[in-house]
């Protein structure tokens, strides 16, 4: 039984030391800095939920015509100054890291979430 | 194998130990490759820490003595699946499920998170590593879960037969995630303010995990309010004992997070209360775990005899103190992005449901921790009872009840008057309705209770005129039957849905707790074999004693069971057949006799009810076993079975048993008739499912998960062309 224990103690400790010591030893890389790219994607999805969330309300009678027509003009010149700085940021990231992401032009349908 | 246990603690230790000085270097010196490290510490510290539980689960389901948490938790009788579940039941073994739990949920963010958040990851890591590194702290230094005694003994002391119901057994683990889980946004939150990045991305990421955590604290408080009322023999779901306190404080806490995150994501608003309310709750499950293990109280719910108390207020000192830096130091970036367009907003409404939840926080915390603290300074006892609670508590909770309805038919960013005077005809005429049907029917008496009926009428109608204005708009874009209509509409806004949902439940959770609380009626009294009593409208009868030697009907390991049948009544229909009982525990002290001890641990009711969608026939049975001619018997085998017969033992029990039988003592009997509890188990049901659709992926991002898997598909095989 001890024997067993004292393997199984070793073998946990070579894993550990292993996983951990993987990005040391292989010298390790990360990918394009994304972290930018993310504030301004959670941006523009925050953006396009708003523009949905109105839609949303005027259909459920929450706001008039004239009131959504006024929001919704808002919230679509602020997503696009969001697109804007989008497409700047990845003109300044390089062509080959700027490919990998979709820049979508308008919100998906329907989806809030 | 408790060499392997205690090994494993050390090792954790020295990885968490290297993973915050690893994050914290590669943060300084921005070399991904030590940041990376570190994060795969916290996924060696899982593997560690997993590898810990499950020897102590293998020493407690082999009945493995030697370990002293096995010992005093289990025992021989104590049945298996009691027995696998014991581990969380002592101090030891819940602080060691504590951090598993934390290294779980470490490692799923740090995985979901390992290509986004660079600058504010590290923080996060050490911070969730410093977590880690106290608990299995007080694992080494103060409650080892891997201590041993040698010679074992040859039987455990046994589970507190208090803990031995299934739904306690699913407790503990439900509320463990959710205080883990709250230190998932703690983390993130520190981290952002420490690497200034307080924009909405790490709001972004954390979101599922706060819902997570309320989703997982609200199903552990609703576990233990149904094994409070379904287990102890009182009667009640709710009795403001410190501890229940403590885990509905960061509920509340997150629930007012919950909305105002929205506010953020969308105007960029609110971002000092936002990262306020994280530290808060965080900081409250904290003190929570704190209130358990520091030794200060004597719930049922906490570990007698801790002595953790000085190191937990170390840790709560320093996180009060570093977030309260941290917000003032980083207040100039915290500044609101935009301003609120009109008052009349939804923005407001959920402001207004912010402070309203915090200040029932407030009057928690308040009424928990003052009477602690007074004590502490005077050392005289204070408590504050439940009439001080309900005094503050119920107003607010009217308040709320009502703004869950209001928020959902205002419009977001600014709403006008005549929109939302035609949005309130309905749930201000199903108020009106309730508040007339409720006088027509002569409720005139609890006004409070009438208040909050109308209120949750006033939800109720709200949400549900939503749902059906959602279901007609989309059927004019669709023309779809209604059901696929509302399965799609739901599908598609499974937020906003979701979160109505959940209102509905917390309307339907109210109502049952309204009613329960002020129309209840609840009869004490012996009776006799042959004899009844009048509870509200039923005449319950005690028709004849039960016992069992044992053979425990309840599966719960007790000695000795005694009850009673009960013949429920109303008018001339019979109503219902109740058998609530009594067991008897083996109490392992030789110094009670060697019949004595087999029953002179713990009673524990077994309460009987007859649960119903319109009210509960609640019972619950004290029998009299020092009775004179019954403990005559125990007395005459006491002498004369030595300690080493427990099965003559046993044989004495029966005879006694038998006696009781045949001349039964009156017995005491708690008798509740009470409307409507039904409602807060299924309410509290609907808060589920309403949460679950909330958490549940967005198909969106399913899709896109989809297709950045085709993407990562089809580039591995041009690679091989």
């Amino acid at each position: 039984m001890s024997v067993w224990i004292a393997i199984v103690t070793v073998l946990l400790l070579a894993v550990v030391v292993l996983l951990i010591s993987a990005p040391l030893r292989t010298g390790w890389k990360t990918g394009p800095d994304t972290d930018r790219r993310a504030e301004l994607e959670a941006a523009r999805e925050g953006k396009y939920r708003e523009i949905r969330d109105a839609e949303l309300d005027f259909r459920t009678g929450k706001l008039s015509r004239e009131d959504h027509q006024t929001i919704d003009a808002e919230l679509r010149a602020e997503a696009l100054e969001i697109l804007d700085r989008l497409q700047a940021n990845d003109a300044s990231m390089g062509e080959s890291e700027a490919s990998a992401p979709n820049v979508e032009a308008s919100p998906p349908q329907t989806d809030t979430d | 194998m408790a060499v392997l246990g205690r090994s494993c603690l050390l090792l954790g230790l020295v990885v968490c130990a290297y993973g915050i000085g690893a994050s914290l270097y590669g943060a300084r010196t921005t070399q991904p490759q030590w940041v990376e490290s570190a994060r795969r510490s916290v996924y060696a510290l899982a593997l560690i820490l997993t590898v810990a539980i499950a020897v102590l689960e293998i020493a407690f389901l082999r009945n493995d003595f030697v370990f002293n948490t096995v010992a005093d938790t289990s025992s021989r009788t104590t049945p298996t699946f009691y027995r696998a579940a014991a581990v969380w039941a002592s101090q030891e073994g819940s602080l060691l499920l504590w951090a598993w739990l934390l290294s779980l949920w470490s490692s799923l963010v740090l995985f979901l998170t390992r290509r986004r958040l660079r600058e504010v990851v590290p923080y996060a890591i050490a911070i969730l590593l410093g977590f880690g590194s106290f608990f299995i702290s007080l694992m080494v230094f103060y409650a080892n879960p891997f201590q041993t005694t040698t010679p074992a003994p040859a039987e455990g002391v046994g589970l507190d037969p208090l803990l031995r119901f299934p739904t306690m057994m699913i407790h503990p683990p439900m509320l463990y995630s959710g205080y883990t889980l709250c230190m998932i946004p703690l983390a993130f939150g520190i981290g952002a303010l420490i690497a200034r990045r307080v924009d909405a991305e790490w709001i972004r990421v954390i979101r599922r995990f706060s819902l997570a955590a309320w989703l997982f604290l609200g199903i552990g408080i609703l576990l233990g309010a149904r094994w409070s009322y379904s287990e102890l023999g009182w009667g009640g779901y709710w009795g403001w004992d410190p501890v229940e306190n403590a885990s509905l404080m960061p509920w509340l806490t997150g629930t007012a997070f919950l909305h105002s995150l929205m506010i953020q994501e969308k105007r960029g608003m609110l971002k000092v209360w936002n990262v306020s309310l994280v530290l808060a709750t965080g900081t409250l499950a904290i003190m929570g775990t704190f209130l358990v293990r520091s030794g200060i109280l004597s719930s049922i719910h906490a570990f007698g005899g801790a002595t953790l108390g000085v190191p937990f207020v170390c840790l709560i000192g320093a996180l009060i103190g570093g977030s309260i830096y941290l917000v003032v130091s980083r207040r100039e970036m915290l500044r609101s992005e935009h301003r609120l367009d009109s008052l009349f907003s939804r923005e407001s409404f959920f402001m207004a449901n912010n402070l309203v939840l915090v200040a029932l926080c407030f009057v928690i915390f308040w009424g928990t921790y003052f009477p602690l603290i007074s004590e502490a300074l005077t050392g005289q006892e204070a408590s504050v009872g439940p009439p001080w609670f309900d005094r503050y508590t119920v107003p607010l909770a009217l308040v709320l009840v009502l703004l869950s309805g209001i928020g959902p038919v205002i419009a977001w960013r600014r709403a006008t008057f005549a929109n939302a005077r035609r949005n309130f005809v309905v749930p201000i005429g199903a108020a009106l309705v309730t508040l007339t049907a409720l006088l027509a029917v002569g409720i005139t008496q609890k006004p409070l209770a009438i208040t909050m009926f109308c209120c949750a009428a006033f939800a109720l109608a709200s949400v549900g005129q939503e749902f059906f204005r959602g279901v007609r708009a989309r059927r004019a874009m669709t023309h779809d039957a209604p059901p696929i209509a509302l399965l799609a509409l739901v599908r598609r806004n499974r937020r906003r849905y979701g979160g109505y949902v959940v209102h509905m439940g917390m309307a339907v959770l109210f109502i049952g707790v309204a009613a329960s609380s002020s129309f209840r009626h609840q009869t004490e009294l012996g009776l006799s074999p042959g004899q009844s009593a009048k509870v509200g409208p039923y005449t319950i009868r005690y028709v004849r004693p039960t016992a069992h030697v044992v053979n425990d009907p309840a599966h719960t390991g007790s000695t000795l069971n005694l009850g009673a049948v009960l013949n429920v009544t109303k008018g001339s229909r019979h109503v219902a057949t109740l058998h609530p009982s009594q067991g008897y525990y083996d109490s392992s002290d030789p110094t009670q006799g060697s019949v004595g001890h087999l029953i002179g641990g713990q009673a524990v009711s077994h309460i009987s009810m007859s649960a119903g969608v319109t009210r509960d026939i609640w019972s619950a049975i004290e029998p009299d076993i020092s009775a004179p001619p019954l403990q005559k018997i125990i007395n005459a085998a006491n002498k004369t079975i030595p300690l080493v017969r427990p099965d003559e033992g046993l044989l004495a029990l029966a005879y006694m048993a038998g006696a009781y039988l045949r001349h039964p003592p009156p017995a005491q009997f708690n008798f509740i008739d009470s409307p409507l509890v039904m409602w807060i188990w299924i309410g509290g049901l609907i808060v589920l499912a309403g949460g679950l659709i909330v958490l549940w992926p967005a198909p969106s991002t399913v899709r896109g998960r989809v297709r950045a898997l085709a993407r990562v598909g089809l580039a591995r095989r041009l690679a091989r062309a």
